[in-house]
């Protein structure tokens, strides 16, 4: 069995984010970059899966991204992956999902594996279209939103969560793709001796223009801060002062505290 | 401009949701189509043309077959945006439409501004206006985004549509309902919810106490609750509960939409987060600025005197 997991490195959410120069993006001088949190999940489902199948299935971890994605991809392996690839692509960030997703199609269509794994969605861009996207391409069964993974004789089942918590079962023949949700699973720490069993695998660093044919069909006008920042009052300094401050409020303007 | 609108269904009924997509288009000025798979006796009070196509025949969730369906109102009514919701089905099903017609894809629109899209980046600290390059557009819009005025009048003039095949190579099983709720954070008059700032398990009771102190109910986001710090049933979000108590406290979150959604309409809302930029300021009357592990438990003791 062969599988691939599809990551995506962005920035710490709880960043301070101004716009760049040209005004369509972030600045990325001094973010923090890490794996996004949806990825972790497919990466983890992919080496449960590889744990429960004896070991036989091979694990290919997929990021494109500059030069920074190196370590990311690294963590992947040592997660349990078994090789990684970078495709380099220093603009990255200037694809379009249908480039992206085309470029990861590319590299994926000779390749025959039998499920890829992604992240339902990315944490800084969160447009949710790459996953479904690649399986349209290659033409392969795909279920997004997954909560639920189970896979036995060649048959994926798989729980999606709609909303309100309502699951729709749906089973799957490989080859499949699946988009993974928060909590499907808990991704594990690397260990130690992982960390450096991992710097041994094979990274292959591959060019974009190996695999993009494709031009942009969505671009972005500009970037900006929400213009509407909030009504409220903010509250900052000495704690002490500040719950005097806030029960003083409550005591005011909710029934609640007397 | 033109749009097609692909309205949602789910065990047997017209979602109230796809009303959305009619506010969404009618704010845009543009004419409207829609899609339902569905039946008809669910189809949407809408003036204009309705395709139909048999929900016994193409099932709630076949998203290959609900792909083909999409393809073919397109191929007859040429719009220039075909519209989904930003939810389970629209996100799933939007991609596989943009991908197969090689349109333009700009997903979780908030907004309308000067014409153009505008979209979150970054949890939404920051925000983007995008422009589709191609002539025809896939959109999807946030899930009450754009508000339904009124109730809805009109009739639907329904034409067809099947399809030769009908196979699917995906098989839907069926639904699982929610886990049971334990508590019913709707009833509760205040709820004050833990969020992964909190920092860890053993932090959930400094949060539990100032809840007890203020006599409501322990509420949680997400990762909290994946995390297994806290149960299901005390989620507060869109895949959790919908909570509307006098006071909200939101400790340690830094209010993500999905989370927004589920506690927006309280009366009064504080947030403690460190990060004065956090996106839950915009919905909080009094956003304190501190560590919640030294706020919390000052707040708890001030209370209980
Ligand atoms: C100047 C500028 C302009 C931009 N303009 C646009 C624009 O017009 N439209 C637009 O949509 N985006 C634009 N972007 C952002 C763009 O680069 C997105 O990050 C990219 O299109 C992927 O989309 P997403 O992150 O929303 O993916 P999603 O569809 O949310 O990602 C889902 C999953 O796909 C996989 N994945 C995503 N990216 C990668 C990757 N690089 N390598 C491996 N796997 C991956 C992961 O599994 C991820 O969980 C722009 C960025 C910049 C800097
Ligand atoms: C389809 C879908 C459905 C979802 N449904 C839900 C849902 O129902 N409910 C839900 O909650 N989420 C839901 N989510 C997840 C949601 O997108 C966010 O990931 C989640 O709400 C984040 O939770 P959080 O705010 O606790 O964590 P984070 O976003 O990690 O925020 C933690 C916050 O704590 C602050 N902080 C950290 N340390 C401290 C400290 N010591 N003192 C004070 N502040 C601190 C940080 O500044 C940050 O703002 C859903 C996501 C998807 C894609």
């Amino acid at each position: 069995m062969k599988i691939l997991v599809c990551i995506k490195q962005v920035p710490d959410m709880a960043s301070r984010f101004k716009v760049n120069g040209d005004g369509t993006w972030y600045d990325e001088t001094d973010l923090a970059f890490r794996m996004n949190e949806y990825d972790e999940y497919a990466v983890e489902q992919a080496v449960q899966l590889k744990e429960q199948q004896g070991s036989t299935p091979d694990i290919t971890v997929l990021s494109i991204g500059p030069d920074r994605v190196g370590e990311m991809i690294k963590k992947a392996m040592a997660m349990g992956c078994d090789r990684g690839v970078h495709i380099q692509d220093k603009d990255s960030f200037r694809k379009d999902p249908w480039q992206i997703a085309s470029a990861i199609a590319g590299f994926a269509r000779d390749k025959k594996f039998d499920l890829i794994f992604f992240g339902m969605q990315s944490q800084d861009r969160g447009s949710g279209q790459v996953g479904a996207m690649v399986a349209e391409i290659l033409g392969i069964a795909c279920a997004t939103t997954v909560v639920g993974f189970a896979f036995a004789d060649g048959v994926v089942t798989a729980k999606r969560e709609l909303e309100g918590g309502i699951r729709a079962v749906v089973k799957l023949k490989l080859p499949a793709l699946i988009t993974c949700q928060l909590g499907l699973n808990t991704p594990r720490y690397p260990t130690l001796p992982n960390i450096m069993k991992a710097k041994k695998k094979e990274l292959l660093a591959l060019p974009i223009a190996d695999f993009l044919k494709e031009k942009e069909l969505v671009a972005t006008a500009s970037a900006y801060p929400p213009a509407k920042k909030g009504t409220g009052l903010v509250l900052e300094g000495d704690v002490n002062d500040m719950v005097g401050k806030l029960v003083g409020i409550l005591k005011e303007k909710t029934k609640v505290v007397k | 401009m033109k749009t097609l609108l692909i309205c949602e269904y789910r065990e047997g009924k017209l979602l109230e949701s796809s009303y959305e997509l009619v506010a969404f288009a009618d704010k845009l000025g543009a004419e409207k189509a829609m899609v339902l798979i569905g039946k008809e006796a669910e189809v949407p009070k809408v003036n204009g043309k309705l395709y139909l196509a048999d929900v016994a025949k193409y099932g709630e969730y076949k998203p290959d077959l609900h792909k083909k369906i999409v393809l073919e109102a397109v191929k007859k009514e040429d719009p220039d945006a075909i519209v989904f919701l930003h939810s389970s089905y629209g996100w799933d099903l939007a991609p596989r439409v943009a991908a197969a017609l090689k349109a333009g894809q700009v997903s979780e629109i908030v907004s309308i501004n000067e014409g153009k899209f505008e979209v979150g980046l970054c949890n939404a600290k920051l925000r983007r206006t995008v422009t589709p390059q191609t002539g025809k557009m896939v959109l999807t819009i946030q899930a009450g985004a754009f508000n339904v005025a009124g109730d809805p009048q009109g009739k639907a003039q329904i034409e067809k549509i099947d399809l030769p095949d009908a196979v699917s190579p995906l098989e839907f099983v069926g639904y699982e309902p929610a886990q049971k709720k334990e508590v019913d954070l709707a009833r509760a008059e205040v709820v004050v919810s833990a969020g992964r700032g909190v920092g860890k398990k053993e932090n959930v009771a400094i949060i539990a106490a100032l809840a007890k102190a203020l006599g409501g109910e322990l509420g949680a986001s997400r990762p909290v609750v994946d995390a297994g710090w806290v149960e299901h049933s005390r989620q507060v979000g869109t895949t959790g509960q919908i909570v509307a108590p006098k006071l909200y406290v939101a400790c340690g979150i830094s209010g993500a939409i999905q989370h927004v959604a589920g506690m927006k309409k309280s009366e009064f809302v504080v947030a403690i987060n460190k990060d004065k930029d956090a996106p839950i300021g915009e919905v909080a009357d009094v956003l304190v600025v501190a560590d919640v592990m030294q706020f919390v438990p000052a707040l708890t003791a001030m209370l209980q005197k």
